[in-house]
């Protein structure tokens, strides 16, 4: 037995001990990308292999919590895929905007990259104070990072050329306070998004959403796992509500499918049916 | 001995279209391997490659989804800005996760991904370009028994990958170090004559 092996058999008997003591399923994520996660996780330990870090895993909340923020962050930027934030604003926004208010879900927002991407588009398209984002995601250590709004300064200038490559039309810097080497994001951005725990695995929907995002979440998710989350979307959204998806994710033989068209192809913009 | 390979994995960067156009248009229709590759490219460099070496070779090529089945004589390109890893059960998988060796897609992500699966029965390829990715992957695949081929570095546009990759791999050996012209031949050679499904022994979550 080669020790590769060996230790695809510590994680299975990891993970099993997880779901069974704390209630989170891992076995639910794909197995290449959560072995890459756990392995890194293992190598910034104390521990040497994964049968030694069990013992505690499964006894001391706190080393779980650490694994659980290790496997579960979701890394993105600030306008990511720009086409994708120029769509929204052109084809998109004029729909919203025919509601007095409306609501967005914004699940698996990570450190709310996107989320205050997604309220400055907002603002600078006259919707100010007429919605509320629901910005959520499995790991409280990074909703906690989200809330706060702050964010390196080395990556405001790839923040900049995404913003602008979206059909941003202001300074970008205006969005900002610099402190040392950090961008402190304003609180005109903040007042609208509520950040809130929610595991797509277990928790149910948000009611009577207009928009619905979930972008490079599922695809670390299994089949199965993917479904339960694109259920929860579809009854979450109005009828002419948006779902947006990753530009490698589709509703191409999703059971959901037939229910939405694809507003900006290839971009992941689905509009559901009304009726 | 009969052949046993069940998949070839290729990380090129600079100078790879001209690369890959070579080495994938000697290719017959009937190469019987799926065909995994990384190419470096901007973030936002849309899917037009998969789509170039689709109409100019005999063999499939596209732009590999999510939950791809990996089958034979097709050839998956990594999406730009994201990995590209293979399941245990034989599927394809895309990552959104930080850079690794500097890189998304990255090299080493797909080979070390890989080398898990297929183990002993894969063989990976680093061609052309102008940093260090693929080498620890590279290394993952002959740690694994697998087979590694380096373009050689004199041929190479940019010499520094292959270079790399056959230093961080001498204390098992490269297996091939070859040019260009001659890794289509070579690859035919090692592969098994008739097609078959992907086996993947090894996983046993699949």
């Amino acid at each position: 037995m080669k020790s590769g092996d060996v230790e695809d058999v510590e994680i299975r008997l990891l993970l099993e001990g997880v779901q069974e003591i704390y209630g989170y399923d891992f076995r639910d994520y794909a197995d290449a990308s959560i072995k890459r996660r756990l392995t890194h996780w293992l190598a910034e330990s104390e521990f040497d292999t994964f049968s030694q870090a069990q013992s505690r895993l499964l006894r001391e909340r706190s080393v779980f919590e650490s694994l659980l923020r290790g496997i579960t962050v979701n890394v993105t930027e600030m306008f990511r895929d720009p086409a994708f934030f120029r769509a929204v604003r052109e084809q998109v926004v004029p729909f919203l905007k025919t509601y007095p208010f409306v609501k967005i879900w914004h699940a698996g927002c990570a450190t709310g990259e996107e989320a205050y991407s997604m309220a400055i588009l907002l603002n600078e398209e006259g919707m100010a104070g007429r919605y509320r984002m629901y910005a959520t995601d499995i790991n409280e250590a990074v909703l906690q990072k989200a809330a706060e709004g702050v964010m390196p300064i080395t990556e405001m200038q790839r923040f900049t050329r995404n913003y602008q490559k979206s059909g941003g039309s202001v300074s970008f810097a205006d969005y900002y306070t610099a402190r040392y080497d950090r961008a402190i994001l304003s609180a005109a951005l903040k007042k609208d998004i509520v950040f809130a725990p929610h595991n797509l695995a277990v928790d149910g929907e948000f009611g009577e959403m207009n928009m619905v995002l979930c972008r490079n979440v599922m695809i670390y998710f299994k089949p199965p796992l993917k479904e339960r989350c694109l259920q929860l979307f579809d009854s979450s959204l109005l009828a002419g509500g948006f779902l947006c998806l990753g530009l490698k994710e589709s509703l191409e033989k999703k059971q959901i499918g037939a229910r939405y068209e694809e507003l900006a192809a290839p971009l992941r913009i689905y509009r559901k049916h009304y009726g | 001995m009969a052949s046993t390979f069940q998949a070839v994995v290729i990380g090129v960067s600079t100078g790879g279209l001209q690369a890959l156009q070579k080495l994938l248009g000697q290719l017959p229709a009937d190469f019987p391997l799926p065909i995994l590759i990384v190419q470096h490219v901007r973030p936002d460099a849309g899917s037009s490659l998969a789509k170039l070496l689709d109409e100019r070779c005999a063999l499939r090529v596209k732009e590999a989804d999510e939950q791809d089945e990996i089958l034979p004589g097709t050839v998956y390109i990594a999406p730009p800005n994201y990995h590209l890893l293979v399941e245990r059960a034989g599927f394809l998988s895309l990552s959104a996760d930080p850079y690794v060796s500097f890189a998304r897609p990255s090299i080493d992500v797909l080979f070390e991904s890989a080398a898990e699966v297929f183990g002993p029965d894969l063989i990976g390829v680093v061609l052309t370009g102008a940093n260090f990715d693929g080498s620890r992957g590279l290394q993952a695949i002959k740690q694994q028994g697998g087979t590694a081929i380096v373009q050689d570095p004199a041929d190479a546009e940019a010499r520094q990958m292959p270079q790399a990759a056959i230093a961080a791999t001498a204390a098992t050996g490269v297996d091939y170090v070859v040019a260009l012209d001659g890794m289509a031949a070579l690859l035919q050679k090692l592969a098994p004559r008739r097609a078959t499904l992907p086996h993947i022994t090894r996983g046993r979550n699949a």
